[in-house]
């Protein structure tokens, strides 16, 4: 095949990922963004393969590979795709470093020179380096997602030091390896091996609580990576395809970091949420709340006009979104007007919450983002807080305090508030929450699932 | 003109719009639909296969040949899992028929 019809091929390729994106503006269209997606993707590869001459090793590597894809998609639970979003952004990076090696070691199969330009070299380095701290920084987001590795940051004295010495160490071999007439293995593979252990220390000091931000980043470099092979081997489809994965890795962290009040720069040079779950102690004044069983709250529940259900990990965590869609059902029967509240922060990973809710079957229309719904809590009889703590906590609205100016679900402006939590305990701010003082408020302690479940037998 | 541009400015070029073209693209898609974003932006950086496919491609077979090889199990794992596990999600956004309630 010509080059200029592989090109035009790659383009109409490109299109059909834009349209992919596209498609997710709503519900309605994401299906048929998917698809599209899959259409984009199958003339790609038919397009490339045409290049190529082993058909058979290709074919059966796709097929391979396919076939765990499509066992591992079937399997996951939706609880754990946190994880297995890091798992995929890992298998990019790896790729990615094992491409470059093929490349530096047989430039002129890729339709590169016999003795690779400066330029070459630079765009090698840059898709090498990003890919390999894609990896390793991927497999310690999997460990800390999946609860194989603490949450908690792994920090020590003079860590920033040491990366920044390291990162020094990989440019300078890089440099080596750009200004060397022939190919300087020595060099690459240094660099390349830096690059893999600076990926694991950028990501260890970070925190559980940072992991939508983290995961969207690596979300982001894994298109880089793709991006940079592209233009290695000087190839438009992986350059479009892989800016188009950036940009939106980058959109997502930017929107995670802003929901949680955090700047870019502090999530990436960790160490927050290392003293999570530890109660901070006000001038030992000894604050009051009322606490009332499942049962008065779904009296209470059922003689509303409007509630409003704010989810937090913690709901997913005691298994309960089958129960709440159970709770959510009655009340609509009993034509109380019931609605969710979804905080950008609500799950593991952007996004996360209404997946979980959508496979318990609440209707999307019932689900609300944060900025929809705000306004309407002080109108709203009953809001039901289940597993959610630092999204609700008024001392946003402090300032002074830690976590001022985060958005937050204003759920303090109801009528009547009820959170069920299985203790006082702060959240991973490390916060007391004055929302659980207040008048209005009724503590209901327990597992969200149990109590859920104790309040739809009473409604 | 363009004969005499550098390939590497044109693929500059496509990289910087590109970029444009996904940052718009993707402020516009729902909250709602972050994680089936992340999943399928993930199935598509699985296009790394295009890379890992000319890998793999000659006919002469040496390590970077398997190398390769490698590369392209890695990459189809993620478009197909990407793609598949987005549909699976997908499907969850459905509108409910009318039974009952909704």
């Amino acid at each position: 095949m010509s080059a200029n019809i592989v090109a035009l091929a790659y383009l109409v390729a490109s299109v059909f990922f834009i349209l992919a994106l596209k498609g997710l503006s709503s519900p309605e269209s994401a299906r048929r963004g998917n698809l599209f997606g899959m259409v984009g993707m199958v003339i790609a590869v038919a397009t490339t393969l045409t290049l190529t001459q082993n058909w058979p090793l290709i074919l059966g590597c796709i097929a391979v590979g396919g076939v765990i894809g499509a066992i591992v998609a079937q399997r996951v639970q939706m609880t754990a795709m946190p994880e297995l979003v890091a798992f995929m952004h890992s298998l990019v990076g790896l790729a990615a470093v094992f491409i470059a090696i093929a490349a530096v070691n047989n430039p002129v199969s890729f339709g590169l020179p016999e003795i690779l330009p400066t330029g070459s070299k630079l765009e090698l380095f840059l898709g090498t380096f990003i890919g390999a701290m894609t990896w390793s920084g991927s497999v310690i987001a999997f460990l800390k997602l999946s609860g194989r590795m603490s949450g908690t940051p792994i920090v020590f004295t003079g860590q920033h030091m040491i990366n920044l010495l390291m990162a020094l160490a990989m440019v300078g071999f890089g440099l080596w390896f750009f200004f060397s007439e022939t190919t300087n293995w020595t060099a690459f593979i240094a660099m390349t091996a830096i690059a893999f252990i600076l990926g694991f220390l950028i990501i260890i000091p970070i925190g559980g609580a940072d992991m939508p931000v983290v995961i969207s980043m690596l979300n982001s470099y894994s298109g880089w990576a793709a991006a940079g092979i592209g233009f290695s081997l000087g190839n438009p489809m992986l350059i479009i395809a892989g800016s188009l994965v950036g940009s939106s890795g980058a959109i997502l962290s930017y929107i995670m970091c802003k929901a949680m009040n955090r700047p870019f720069l502090s999530v990436i040079l960790g160490g927050f949420g290392s003293d999570g779950g530890t109660a901070v102690a006000d001038s030992g004044e000894q604050k009051t709340y009322r606490s009332g069983s499942a049962e008065d709250a779904a009296f209470l529940m059922g003689n509303a006009d409007s509630v409003i259900i704010v989810p937090g990990y913690g709901l997913a965590v005691a298994r309960a979104q089958h129960a709440v869609k159970e709770l959510a059902e009655l009340l609509h029967e009993k034509g109380v007007n019931v609605r969710f509240a979804i905080h950008p922060v609500a799950g593991r990973m952007p996004g996360h919450m209404n997946v979980l809710l959508a496979e318990a079957e609440i209707p999307y229309e019932q689900v609300q983002e944060m900025e929809e719904i705000n306004s309407d809590f002080s109108n709203t009889d009953v809001v039901l807080v289940l597993g959610a703590n630092d999204v609700v906590n008024p001392a946003a609205n402090v300032p002074g305090s830690p976590i001022y100016g985060m958005p937050i679900l204003d759920a303090y402006k109801a009528r009547t508030v009820m959170v069920v939590k299985r203790s006082m305990a702060v959240g991973y701010a490390g916060l007391d929450n004055d929302l659980f003082y207040m008048d209005k408020t009724m503590m209901i302690f327990g597992d969200a699932k149990k109590v859920v479940e104790h309040m739809v037998k009473a409604l | 003109m363009i004969g005499e541009i550098d390939p590497v400015i044109i693929n500059l070029t496509v990289f910087v719009l590109a970029i444009f073209v996904g940052y718009h693209v993707v402020w516009n898609v729902t909250p709602a639909l972050h994680t089936p974003l992340m999943s399928v932006t993930n199935a598509i950086s699985g296009i790394i296969l295009v890379g890992a496919m000319l890998a793999a491609g000659p006919a002469e077979t040496d390590w970077g040949v398997w190398l390769g090889a490698a590369a392209v199990t890695l990459a189809a794992i993620n478009v197909f899992g990407g793609f598949l596990v987005s549909q699976r999600m997908l499907e969850m956004f459905k509108k409910k028929e009318k039974k009952g309630n909704a």
